[in-house]
Protein backbone atom coordinates (compact mmCIF):
# COMPACT_ATOMS: atom_id res chain seq x y z
CA UNK A 1 0.00 0.00 0.00
CA UNK A 2 1.23 3.45 -0.89
CA UNK A 3 2.85 5.83 1.51
CA UNK A 4 2.07 9.30 0.16
CA UNK A 5 -1.20 10.56 1.61
CA UNK A 6 -2.98 13.77 0.67
CA UNK A 7 -4.92 14.93 3.73
CA UNK A 8 -7.82 17.39 3.65
CA UNK A 9 -9.29 19.18 6.68
CA UNK A 10 -12.38 21.41 6.65
CA UNK A 11 -14.18 20.58 9.90
CA UNK A 12 -14.37 24.15 11.21
CA UNK A 13 -12.86 27.39 9.96
CA UNK A 14 -9.52 26.30 8.52
CA UNK A 15 -9.24 25.08 4.96
CA UNK A 16 -6.21 22.80 5.00
CA UNK A 17 -4.40 20.29 2.80
CA UNK A 18 -1.14 18.42 3.34
CA UNK A 19 0.99 15.67 1.88
CA UNK A 20 2.53 13.28 4.39
CA UNK A 21 4.74 10.26 3.78
CA UNK A 22 4.32 7.17 5.97
CA UNK A 23 2.51 9.19 8.65
CA UNK A 24 5.84 10.71 9.68
CA UNK A 25 7.39 12.95 7.03
CA UNK A 26 5.42 16.11 6.31
CA UNK A 27 6.10 16.93 2.66
CA UNK A 28 3.79 19.95 2.75
CA UNK A 29 1.14 21.43 5.03
CA UNK A 30 -1.02 24.35 3.94
CA UNK A 31 -3.52 25.92 6.34
CA UNK A 32 -5.73 28.78 5.23
CA UNK A 33 -7.35 30.18 8.33
CA UNK A 34 -10.63 32.04 7.92
CA UNK A 35 -10.21 33.71 11.30
CA UNK A 36 -10.42 37.20 9.74
CA UNK A 37 -13.75 36.35 8.13
CA UNK A 38 -15.31 35.37 11.45
CA UNK A 39 -13.62 37.86 13.78
CA UNK A 40 -16.30 40.55 13.51
CA UNK A 41 -18.98 38.01 14.44
CA UNK A 42 -17.02 36.95 17.55
CA UNK A 43 -17.16 33.29 16.56
CA UNK A 44 -17.36 30.89 13.65
CA UNK A 45 -20.44 31.40 11.48
CA UNK A 46 -21.19 28.05 9.76
CA UNK A 47 -22.62 29.49 6.53
CA UNK A 48 -19.72 31.93 6.18
CA UNK A 49 -17.27 29.07 6.81
CA UNK A 50 -18.90 26.79 4.23
CA UNK A 51 -18.84 29.50 1.57
CA UNK A 52 -15.16 30.18 2.19
CA UNK A 53 -14.24 26.47 2.10
CA UNK A 54 -15.75 26.14 -1.40
CA UNK A 55 -13.61 28.99 -2.69
CA UNK A 56 -10.41 27.95 -0.93
CA UNK A 57 -10.51 24.16 -1.24
CA UNK A 58 -8.94 23.57 -4.63
CA UNK A 59 -6.36 26.40 -4.38
CA UNK A 60 -5.24 25.00 -1.00
CA UNK A 61 -4.97 21.45 -2.38
CA UNK A 62 -3.07 22.77 -5.41
CA UNK A 63 -0.63 24.60 -3.15
CA UNK A 64 -0.06 21.53 -0.96
CA UNK A 65 0.67 19.37 -4.00
CA UNK A 66 2.97 21.99 -5.50
CA UNK A 67 4.88 22.43 -2.24
CA UNK A 68 5.32 18.65 -2.04
CA UNK A 69 6.64 18.63 -5.61
CA UNK A 70 3.76 16.52 -6.88
CA UNK A 71 1.40 16.73 -9.84
CA UNK A 72 -1.38 14.85 -8.07
CA UNK A 73 -1.77 11.36 -9.54
CA UNK A 74 1.38 10.19 -7.66
CA UNK A 75 -0.52 10.45 -4.40
CA UNK A 76 -1.30 6.97 -3.02
CA UNK A 77 -4.48 7.83 -1.11
CA UNK A 78 -6.65 10.81 -0.19
CA UNK A 79 -7.81 11.22 3.41
CA UNK A 80 -10.36 13.73 4.68
CA UNK A 81 -11.90 14.63 8.01
CA UNK A 82 -15.51 13.43 7.90
CA UNK A 83 -16.42 14.38 11.47
CA UNK A 84 -16.97 15.68 14.06
CA UNK A 85 -17.41 19.28 12.96
CA UNK A 86 -19.72 21.65 11.09
CA UNK A 87 -21.64 19.58 8.58
CA UNK A 88 -21.59 22.15 5.75
CA UNK A 89 -17.85 22.63 6.15
CA UNK A 90 -17.09 18.91 6.42
CA UNK A 91 -19.01 18.18 3.20
CA UNK A 92 -16.73 20.42 1.16
CA UNK A 93 -13.59 18.55 2.23
CA UNK A 94 -15.17 15.10 1.96
CA UNK A 95 -16.46 15.85 -1.54
CA UNK A 96 -13.13 17.21 -2.74
CA UNK A 97 -11.27 14.21 -1.31
CA UNK A 98 -13.63 11.64 -2.79
CA UNK A 99 -13.58 13.36 -6.21
CA UNK A 100 -9.77 13.42 -6.31
CA UNK A 101 -9.52 9.80 -5.14
CA UNK A 102 -11.95 8.77 -7.87
CA UNK A 103 -10.12 10.57 -10.68
CA UNK A 104 -6.68 9.42 -9.54
CA UNK A 105 -8.01 5.91 -8.91
CA UNK A 106 -6.58 5.71 -5.38
CA UNK A 107 -8.23 4.85 -2.03
CA UNK A 108 -10.28 7.40 -0.11
CA UNK A 109 -9.90 7.33 3.68
CA UNK A 110 -12.42 8.78 6.12
CA UNK A 111 -10.74 10.28 9.22
CA UNK A 112 -12.12 11.21 12.64
CA UNK A 113 -10.98 14.73 13.53
CA UNK A 114 -10.29 13.84 17.16
CA UNK A 115 -8.18 10.85 16.16
CA UNK A 116 -6.30 13.16 13.79
CA UNK A 117 -5.44 15.43 16.75
CA UNK A 118 -3.99 12.37 18.57
CA UNK A 119 -1.77 11.67 15.58
CA UNK A 120 -0.38 15.20 15.41
CA UNK A 121 2.20 14.29 18.07
CA UNK A 122 3.51 11.26 16.16
CA UNK A 123 4.26 13.33 13.10
CA UNK A 124 7.23 14.69 15.00
CA UNK A 125 7.91 11.72 17.31
CA UNK A 126 7.10 8.70 15.14
CA UNK A 127 8.07 5.93 17.61
CA UNK A 128 5.24 5.36 19.99
CA UNK A 129 5.55 4.13 23.51
CA UNK A 130 2.31 2.56 24.63
CA UNK A 131 0.14 2.86 26.54
CA UNK A 132 -0.11 6.59 26.26
CA UNK A 133 -2.33 9.12 27.97
CA UNK A 134 -3.63 11.79 25.61
CA UNK A 135 -4.95 15.12 26.83
CA UNK A 136 -7.07 16.52 24.01
CA UNK A 137 -8.14 20.13 24.50
CA UNK A 138 -9.84 22.32 21.92
CA UNK A 139 -12.73 24.70 21.44
CA UNK A 140 -15.12 21.77 21.12
CA UNK A 141 -13.53 19.04 23.25
CA UNK A 142 -11.70 18.44 26.50
CA UNK A 143 -10.89 14.82 27.21
CA UNK A 144 -8.37 12.39 28.63
CA UNK A 145 -7.90 9.29 26.52
CA UNK A 146 -5.84 6.18 27.14
CA UNK A 147 -4.30 5.04 23.85
CA UNK A 148 -3.44 1.33 24.03
CA UNK A 149 -2.51 0.94 20.38
CA UNK A 150 -3.23 2.38 16.95
CA UNK A 151 -6.95 3.05 16.83
CA UNK A 152 -7.40 1.58 20.34
CA UNK A 153 -8.70 4.20 22.73
CA UNK A 154 -10.35 4.24 26.13
CA UNK A 155 -12.03 7.38 27.36
CA UNK A 156 -10.84 8.21 30.87
CA UNK A 157 -12.88 11.38 31.26
CA UNK A 158 -14.17 14.45 29.47
CA UNK A 159 -15.71 17.81 30.27
CA UNK A 160 -19.12 17.84 31.94
CA UNK A 161 -19.98 21.26 30.51
CA UNK A 162 -17.84 23.72 28.53
CA UNK A 163 -14.75 22.71 26.61
CA UNK A 164 -11.58 24.47 27.82
CA UNK A 165 -11.29 26.42 24.57
CA UNK A 166 -14.90 27.53 24.90
CA UNK A 167 -14.16 28.88 28.39
CA UNK A 168 -11.17 30.79 26.98
CA UNK A 169 -13.37 32.31 24.27
CA UNK A 170 -16.16 33.31 26.66
CA UNK A 171 -13.85 34.90 29.22
CA UNK A 172 -11.94 36.69 26.46
CA UNK A 173 -15.16 38.11 25.07
CA UNK A 174 -16.15 39.25 28.55
CA UNK A 175 -12.79 40.97 28.97
CA UNK A 176 -13.33 42.70 25.62
CA UNK A 177 -10.40 40.88 23.97
CA UNK A 178 -10.19 40.14 20.27
CA UNK A 179 -11.45 36.92 18.73
CA UNK A 180 -10.13 34.22 18.88
CA UNK A 181 -9.98 34.29 22.68
CA UNK A 182 -7.33 31.63 23.35
CA UNK A 183 -4.29 33.41 21.90
CA UNK A 184 -5.59 36.75 23.27
CA UNK A 185 -5.72 35.44 26.85
CA UNK A 186 -2.38 33.70 26.43
CA UNK A 187 -0.76 37.00 25.40
CA UNK A 188 -2.45 39.13 28.06
CA UNK A 189 -1.68 36.59 30.80
CA UNK A 190 2.05 37.05 30.18
CA UNK A 191 1.73 40.54 31.63
CA UNK A 192 -0.38 39.44 34.61
CA UNK A 193 0.05 37.74 37.97
CA UNK A 194 -1.30 34.19 37.89
CA UNK A 195 -1.60 34.10 41.69
CA UNK A 196 -3.51 37.39 41.93
CA UNK A 197 -6.87 35.65 42.31
CA UNK A 198 -7.72 32.15 43.43
CA UNK A 199 -10.45 31.03 41.03
CA UNK A 200 -12.15 27.66 41.60
CA UNK A 201 -10.73 24.40 40.18
CA UNK A 202 -13.69 22.07 39.83
CA UNK A 203 -13.28 18.36 40.60
CA UNK A 204 -9.67 18.88 41.68
CA UNK A 205 -8.63 17.97 45.23
CA UNK A 206 -5.68 16.66 47.23
CA UNK A 207 -6.53 13.00 46.87
CA UNK A 208 -8.04 11.77 43.59
CA UNK A 209 -9.40 8.67 45.35
CA UNK A 210 -11.97 10.81 47.13
CA UNK A 211 -13.66 11.58 43.81
CA UNK A 212 -16.23 9.15 42.39
CA UNK A 213 -14.93 7.00 39.51
CA UNK A 214 -16.91 8.83 36.84
CA UNK A 215 -15.64 12.22 38.01
CA UNK A 216 -11.99 11.43 38.67
CA UNK A 217 -10.77 12.33 35.19
CA UNK A 218 -13.67 14.64 34.32
CA UNK A 219 -13.45 18.41 33.85
CA UNK A 220 -15.84 21.28 34.48
CA UNK A 221 -15.22 24.88 33.45
CA UNK A 222 -18.61 26.56 33.63
CA UNK A 223 -18.26 27.38 37.38
CA UNK A 224 -14.85 28.91 36.73
CA UNK A 225 -16.20 30.99 33.87
CA UNK A 226 -19.06 32.26 36.06
CA UNK A 227 -16.66 33.06 38.92
CA UNK A 228 -14.46 35.14 36.60
CA UNK A 229 -17.42 36.97 35.06
CA UNK A 230 -18.90 37.76 38.51
CA UNK A 231 -15.54 38.94 39.78
CA UNK A 232 -15.07 41.37 36.89
CA UNK A 233 -18.66 42.56 37.20
CA UNK A 234 -18.19 43.34 40.90
CA UNK A 235 -14.76 44.84 40.45
CA UNK A 236 -14.80 46.59 37.06
CA UNK A 237 -11.42 48.27 37.65
CA UNK A 238 -9.54 45.04 38.25
CA UNK A 239 -6.41 44.54 36.13
CA UNK A 240 -7.48 42.47 33.11
CA UNK A 241 -4.00 40.94 32.81
CA UNK A 242 -4.24 39.54 36.35
CA UNK A 243 -7.71 38.17 35.65
CA UNK A 244 -6.50 36.54 32.42
CA UNK A 245 -3.42 35.04 34.09
CA UNK A 246 -5.36 33.75 37.12
CA UNK A 247 -8.12 32.31 34.94
CA UNK A 248 -5.62 30.62 32.63
CA UNK A 249 -3.79 29.20 35.64
CA UNK A 250 -7.02 27.67 36.97
CA UNK A 251 -7.78 26.01 33.61
CA UNK A 252 -4.23 24.74 33.18
CA UNK A 253 -4.14 23.53 36.78
CA UNK A 254 -7.20 21.38 36.28
CA UNK A 255 -5.90 20.02 32.96
CA UNK A 256 -2.42 19.05 34.12
CA UNK A 257 -3.56 17.73 37.53
CA UNK A 258 -5.94 15.30 35.87
CA UNK A 259 -3.34 14.37 33.26
CA UNK A 260 -0.91 13.52 36.08
CA UNK A 261 -3.53 11.44 37.87
CA UNK A 262 -4.25 9.61 34.63
CA UNK A 263 -0.58 8.77 34.12
CA UNK A 264 -0.27 7.54 37.71
CA UNK A 265 -3.48 5.50 37.58
CA UNK A 266 -2.76 3.81 34.24
CA UNK A 267 1.00 3.38 34.38
CA UNK A 268 1.24 5.01 30.96
CA UNK A 269 4.70 5.37 29.41
CA UNK A 270 3.97 8.65 27.73
CA UNK A 271 1.79 11.72 27.90
CA UNK A 272 0.58 13.38 24.74
CA UNK A 273 -1.00 16.79 24.27
CA UNK A 274 -3.30 17.64 21.38
CA UNK A 275 -5.95 20.08 20.16
CA UNK A 276 -6.02 23.83 19.60
CA UNK A 277 -5.64 24.76 23.29
CA UNK A 278 -2.38 22.78 23.28
CA UNK A 279 -0.88 25.85 21.63
CA UNK A 280 -1.30 27.72 24.95
CA UNK A 281 2.13 28.67 26.36
CA UNK A 282 1.33 28.06 30.02
CA UNK A 283 -0.26 24.67 29.29
CA UNK A 284 2.80 23.60 27.29
CA UNK A 285 5.11 24.65 30.12
CA UNK A 286 3.16 22.86 32.85
CA UNK A 287 2.62 19.82 30.62
CA UNK A 288 6.38 19.39 30.30
CA UNK A 289 6.74 19.78 34.08
CA UNK A 290 4.30 16.93 34.66
CA UNK A 291 6.17 14.70 32.20
CA UNK A 292 9.47 15.46 33.96
CA UNK A 293 8.07 14.85 37.43
CA UNK A 294 6.32 11.59 36.53
CA UNK A 295 9.21 10.40 34.36
CA UNK A 296 7.06 9.67 31.30
CA UNK A 297 7.88 10.59 27.74
CA UNK A 298 6.37 13.85 26.50
CA UNK A 299 4.63 13.96 23.11
CA UNK A 300 4.18 17.66 22.53
CA UNK A 301 3.38 18.69 18.96
CA UNK A 302 4.62 22.00 17.62
CA UNK A 303 2.06 24.80 17.81
CA UNK A 304 1.26 24.55 14.10
CA UNK A 305 0.39 20.87 14.54
CA UNK A 306 -1.83 21.52 17.59
CA UNK A 307 -4.27 23.77 15.81
CA UNK A 308 -6.35 22.29 13.00
CA UNK A 309 -4.23 21.18 10.05
CA UNK A 310 -4.31 18.50 7.37
CA UNK A 311 -0.96 16.83 8.10
CA UNK A 312 -2.50 15.20 11.17
CA UNK A 313 -5.42 14.07 9.01
CA UNK A 314 -3.05 12.51 6.50
CA UNK A 315 -1.14 10.79 9.33
CA UNK A 316 -4.30 9.37 10.92
CA UNK A 317 -5.49 8.42 7.43
CA UNK A 318 -2.33 6.41 6.76
CA UNK A 319 -2.85 4.39 9.96
CA UNK A 320 -6.55 3.89 9.23
CA UNK A 321 -5.72 2.71 5.74
CA UNK A 322 -3.31 0.11 7.18
CA UNK A 323 -5.85 -1.15 9.70
CA UNK A 324 -9.25 -0.76 8.00
CA UNK A 325 -8.52 -0.32 4.29
CA UNK A 326 -10.23 2.27 2.07
CA UNK A 327 -13.53 3.91 2.99
CA UNK A 328 -16.50 3.63 0.61
CA UNK A 329 -17.17 6.39 -1.93
CA UNK A 330 -20.67 6.92 -0.55
CA UNK A 331 -19.20 8.18 2.74
CA UNK A 332 -20.78 11.45 3.87
CA UNK A 333 -20.11 13.83 6.74
CA UNK A 334 -20.75 12.72 10.32
CA UNK A 335 -20.95 15.98 12.32
CA UNK A 336 -21.32 14.24 15.71
CA UNK A 337 -18.85 11.41 15.19
CA UNK A 338 -17.29 10.54 18.55
CA UNK A 339 -13.75 9.20 18.93
CA UNK A 340 -14.03 5.46 18.22
CA UNK A 341 -13.53 3.83 21.65
CA UNK A 342 -12.78 0.28 22.75
CA UNK A 343 -15.84 -1.50 24.13
CA UNK B 1 -15.70 16.95 -26.92
CA UNK B 2 -16.86 14.84 -23.99
CA UNK B 3 -18.31 16.70 -21.03
CA UNK B 4 -19.18 15.50 -17.54
CA UNK B 5 -22.03 17.48 -15.99
CA UNK B 6 -22.87 17.69 -12.29
CA UNK B 7 -26.24 18.94 -11.11
CA UNK B 8 -26.90 19.21 -7.38
CA UNK B 9 -28.60 22.55 -6.79
CA UNK B 10 -32.07 21.14 -6.21
CA UNK B 11 -33.45 18.36 -4.07
CA UNK B 12 -31.99 15.84 -6.53
CA UNK B 13 -28.40 15.11 -7.42
CA UNK B 14 -27.40 14.03 -10.89
CA UNK B 15 -24.46 13.39 -13.14
CA UNK B 16 -24.20 12.83 -16.89
CA UNK B 17 -21.58 12.42 -19.61
CA UNK B 18 -22.19 13.45 -23.19
CA UNK B 19 -20.79 15.01 -26.32
CA UNK B 20 -21.79 15.77 -29.88
CA UNK B 21 -23.68 12.46 -30.15
CA UNK B 22 -25.81 13.40 -27.16
CA UNK B 23 -25.90 12.05 -23.63
CA UNK B 24 -23.96 8.79 -23.28
CA UNK B 25 -24.89 8.03 -19.67
CA UNK B 26 -26.65 9.70 -16.80
CA UNK B 27 -27.78 9.07 -13.22
CA UNK B 28 -30.15 10.95 -10.93
CA UNK B 29 -30.97 10.36 -7.29
CA UNK B 30 -33.90 11.91 -5.52
CA UNK B 31 -33.21 10.80 -1.98
CA UNK B 32 -33.22 14.07 -0.07
CA UNK B 33 -30.11 15.59 1.44
CA UNK B 34 -27.72 12.85 0.47
CA UNK B 35 -25.95 14.75 -2.30
CA UNK B 36 -22.42 14.18 -0.98
CA UNK B 37 -23.03 10.47 -0.42
CA UNK B 38 -24.57 9.86 -3.85
CA UNK B 39 -22.52 12.04 -6.16
CA UNK B 40 -19.13 10.27 -6.13
CA UNK B 41 -20.60 6.78 -6.77
CA UNK B 42 -22.72 8.37 -9.53
CA UNK B 43 -19.64 9.84 -11.22
CA UNK B 44 -17.97 6.42 -11.03
CA UNK B 45 -21.06 4.67 -12.46
CA UNK B 46 -21.70 7.16 -15.25
CA UNK B 47 -18.06 7.09 -16.32
CA UNK B 48 -18.13 3.30 -16.58
CA UNK B 49 -21.51 3.24 -18.34
CA UNK B 50 -20.30 5.77 -20.87
CA UNK B 51 -17.33 3.49 -21.52
CA UNK B 52 -14.72 6.20 -21.23
CA UNK B 53 -11.78 7.16 -19.01
CA UNK B 54 -11.83 10.35 -16.95
CA UNK B 55 -8.84 11.47 -19.04
CA UNK B 56 -11.11 11.43 -22.12
CA UNK B 57 -13.13 14.35 -20.72
CA UNK B 58 -12.58 17.74 -22.31
CA UNK B 59 -14.55 19.85 -19.86
CA UNK B 60 -16.54 19.70 -16.63
CA UNK B 61 -19.93 21.42 -16.39
CA UNK B 62 -21.64 22.34 -13.14
CA UNK B 63 -24.91 23.87 -12.08
CA UNK B 64 -23.81 27.03 -10.27
CA UNK B 65 -27.20 27.77 -8.71
CA UNK B 66 -29.19 29.42 -7.37
CA UNK B 67 -30.17 26.43 -5.28
CA UNK B 68 -30.05 24.79 -1.88
CA UNK B 69 -26.70 25.82 -0.46
CA UNK B 70 -25.31 22.56 0.82
CA UNK B 71 -26.12 20.59 -2.32
CA UNK B 72 -24.86 23.40 -4.49
CA UNK B 73 -21.53 23.42 -2.68
CA UNK B 74 -21.16 19.65 -3.00
CA UNK B 75 -21.66 19.78 -6.77
CA UNK B 76 -19.38 22.75 -7.31
CA UNK B 77 -16.63 21.31 -5.09
CA UNK B 78 -16.77 18.00 -6.95
CA UNK B 79 -16.72 19.81 -10.30
CA UNK B 80 -13.76 22.07 -9.56
CA UNK B 81 -11.84 19.17 -7.98
CA UNK B 82 -12.33 17.09 -11.11
CA UNK B 83 -11.46 19.95 -13.46
CA UNK B 84 -8.33 20.73 -11.47
CA UNK B 85 -7.19 17.11 -11.31
CA UNK B 86 -7.78 16.60 -15.03
CA UNK B 87 -6.48 20.00 -16.08
CA UNK B 88 -9.60 20.76 -18.12
CA UNK B 89 -11.75 23.92 -18.31
CA UNK B 90 -15.25 24.32 -16.92
CA UNK B 91 -18.67 25.54 -17.94
CA UNK B 92 -21.00 26.94 -15.28
CA UNK B 93 -24.73 26.96 -15.99
CA UNK B 94 -27.46 28.61 -13.94
CA UNK B 95 -29.98 26.17 -12.42
CA UNK B 96 -32.93 28.19 -13.73
CA UNK B 97 -31.57 28.01 -17.30
CA UNK B 98 -31.46 24.23 -16.84
CA UNK B 99 -35.03 24.23 -15.65
CA UNK B 100 -36.24 26.30 -18.62
CA UNK B 101 -34.29 24.37 -21.27
CA UNK B 102 -36.54 21.24 -21.52
CA UNK B 103 -39.59 23.56 -21.78
CA UNK B 104 -38.18 25.30 -24.87
CA UNK B 105 -40.99 24.00 -27.13
CA UNK B 106 -43.67 26.19 -25.62
CA UNK B 107 -44.72 29.54 -27.08
CA UNK B 108 -45.65 30.64 -23.58
CA UNK B 109 -43.50 32.72 -21.28
CA UNK B 110 -41.40 30.20 -19.32
CA UNK B 111 -41.48 30.98 -15.59
CA UNK B 112 -38.96 28.98 -13.58
CA UNK B 113 -39.43 28.67 -9.81
CA UNK B 114 -37.15 26.53 -7.65
CA UNK B 115 -38.02 25.97 -4.00
CA UNK B 116 -35.60 28.16 -2.02
CA UNK B 117 -37.04 27.01 1.38
CA UNK B 118 -38.04 29.57 4.04
CA UNK B 119 -41.19 30.31 2.04
CA UNK B 120 -39.24 31.72 -0.91
CA UNK B 121 -38.51 30.85 -4.54
CA UNK B 122 -35.58 31.29 -6.89
CA UNK B 123 -37.14 32.58 -10.09
CA UNK B 124 -36.32 33.83 -13.58
CA UNK B 125 -38.35 34.35 -16.78
CA UNK B 126 -37.46 32.93 -20.21
CA UNK B 127 -38.68 32.92 -23.77
CA UNK B 128 -37.84 30.40 -26.47
CA UNK B 129 -35.35 31.37 -29.17
CA UNK B 130 -34.02 29.19 -32.02
CA UNK B 131 -32.04 26.34 -30.42
CA UNK B 132 -32.82 27.15 -26.81
CA UNK B 133 -34.17 29.70 -24.37
CA UNK B 134 -33.27 33.26 -23.51
CA UNK B 135 -33.63 34.91 -20.15
CA UNK B 136 -35.98 37.89 -20.16
CA UNK B 137 -35.82 38.57 -16.42
CA UNK B 138 -32.76 37.92 -14.24
CA UNK B 139 -32.67 35.38 -11.42
CA UNK B 140 -33.95 36.63 -8.08
CA UNK B 141 -35.29 35.35 -4.82
CA UNK B 142 -38.92 36.24 -3.98
CA UNK B 143 -42.01 34.92 -2.25
CA UNK B 144 -44.66 32.95 -4.18
CA UNK B 145 -47.04 35.88 -3.64
CA UNK B 146 -44.58 38.32 -5.19
CA UNK B 147 -44.15 36.07 -8.22
CA UNK B 148 -47.94 35.68 -8.56
CA UNK B 149 -48.33 39.46 -8.56
CA UNK B 150 -45.57 39.84 -11.16
CA UNK B 151 -47.35 37.32 -13.42
CA UNK B 152 -50.74 38.98 -12.95
CA UNK B 153 -49.21 42.29 -14.06
CA UNK B 154 -47.60 40.67 -17.10
CA UNK B 155 -50.93 39.00 -17.95
CA UNK B 156 -49.64 36.71 -20.66
CA UNK B 157 -49.80 32.97 -21.32
CA UNK B 158 -47.15 31.40 -19.07
CA UNK B 159 -45.76 27.99 -18.27
CA UNK B 160 -44.69 27.55 -14.64
CA UNK B 161 -41.78 25.12 -14.20
CA UNK B 162 -40.05 23.84 -11.06
CA UNK B 163 -40.54 22.23 -7.68
CA UNK B 164 -41.23 25.66 -6.17
CA UNK B 165 -44.09 26.24 -8.63
CA UNK B 166 -45.61 22.88 -7.70
CA UNK B 167 -45.16 23.41 -3.97
CA UNK B 168 -47.02 26.72 -4.04
CA UNK B 169 -49.51 25.73 -6.78
CA UNK B 170 -52.39 27.14 -4.70
CA UNK B 171 -50.85 30.61 -4.73
CA UNK B 172 -50.77 30.56 -8.52
CA UNK B 173 -54.25 29.00 -8.98
CA UNK B 174 -55.94 32.39 -9.24
CA UNK B 175 -53.47 33.78 -11.80
CA UNK B 176 -55.04 33.69 -15.29
CA UNK B 177 -53.44 32.15 -18.43
CA UNK B 178 -51.09 29.98 -16.38
CA UNK B 179 -50.20 26.40 -17.07
CA UNK B 180 -48.25 24.17 -14.70
CA UNK B 181 -45.45 22.04 -16.09
CA UNK B 182 -45.46 18.41 -15.02
CA UNK B 183 -43.50 16.83 -12.17
CA UNK B 184 -40.97 15.31 -14.60
CA UNK B 185 -39.66 18.79 -15.41
CA UNK B 186 -39.65 20.02 -11.80
CA UNK B 187 -35.89 19.64 -11.15
CA UNK B 188 -32.87 20.76 -13.17
CA UNK B 189 -31.33 17.73 -14.87
CA UNK B 190 -27.75 16.74 -15.52
CA UNK B 191 -28.82 15.64 -19.02
CA UNK B 192 -29.93 19.18 -19.86
CA UNK B 193 -26.73 20.47 -18.31
CA UNK B 194 -24.56 18.37 -20.61
CA UNK B 195 -26.61 19.39 -23.67
CA UNK B 196 -26.45 23.09 -22.81
CA UNK B 197 -22.78 22.90 -21.86
CA UNK B 198 -21.91 21.15 -25.11
CA UNK B 199 -23.44 23.99 -27.11
CA UNK B 200 -21.36 26.45 -25.11
CA UNK B 201 -18.24 24.32 -25.50
CA UNK B 202 -18.68 24.52 -29.30
CA UNK B 203 -18.60 28.30 -28.90
CA UNK B 204 -15.57 27.88 -26.59
CA UNK B 205 -17.33 29.61 -23.73
CA UNK B 206 -15.12 28.08 -21.05
CA UNK B 207 -14.04 29.34 -17.67
CA UNK B 208 -11.25 28.12 -15.39
CA UNK B 209 -12.08 26.22 -12.20
CA UNK B 210 -11.20 29.17 -9.96
CA UNK B 211 -13.68 31.37 -11.84
CA UNK B 212 -16.63 29.15 -10.92
CA UNK B 213 -18.63 30.90 -8.18
CA UNK B 214 -21.87 29.67 -6.64
CA UNK B 215 -24.89 31.95 -7.13
CA UNK B 216 -26.41 32.21 -3.65
CA UNK B 217 -28.74 35.24 -4.14
CA UNK B 218 -28.89 35.58 -0.34
CA UNK B 219 -26.35 36.79 2.21
CA UNK B 220 -25.65 34.52 5.19
CA UNK B 221 -28.02 35.46 8.06
CA UNK B 222 -25.07 36.55 10.19
CA UNK B 223 -24.02 39.06 7.50
CA UNK B 224 -27.54 40.46 7.32
CA UNK B 225 -27.80 40.76 11.10
CA UNK B 226 -24.37 42.32 11.30
CA UNK B 227 -25.12 44.82 8.53
CA UNK B 228 -28.46 45.86 10.05
CA UNK B 229 -27.51 45.92 13.72
CA UNK B 230 -26.46 49.58 13.42
CA UNK B 231 -29.96 50.53 12.26
CA UNK B 232 -31.61 48.86 15.22
CA UNK B 233 -29.53 50.29 18.02
ZN1 LIG C 1 -9.62 20.45 16.01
Amino acid sequence: MGDLILGIETSCDETAAAVVERASTVRSSVVNSQVDLHARFGGVVPEVASRAHVELMVPVVAEALLAAGLEGPEVDAVAATTGPGLVGSLLVGVTAAKSLALVWDVPFVSVNHLEAHLYAAFLEEPDLELPLVVLLVSGGHTMLVLMEGHGKYRLLGSTLDDAAGEAFDKVARYLGLDYPGGPAIDALAMEGDASAFKYPRALVQENPATLPDDRRFAFSFSGLKTAVVNHVRNEPDVAAADVAASFQEAVVDALVTKARWAVEATGAKGLCLGGGVAANSRLRERFLDVCMETGVRAFLPSRAMCTDNAAMVAAAGWWRLQSDGPSPLDTGANPNWALPLLP
Amino acid sequence: MLILGIESAGSQVGCAIGGHEGVLASAHTGRGRRHAESLTPQMDFVRKQAGIEFSDLGAIAVDVGPGLYTGLRVGITAGVSLAHALGVPMIGVCSLDLLAFPARWTNRLIVTALDARRGELFTALFRKVPGGVQRVREAQVCTPEELATELMDLDEPSLLVGDGALRYAETFASVKKIEMAEQGLASPSARSLVQLAHARAMREEFVQSWEIKPIYLRQPDAEINWATRGDQS
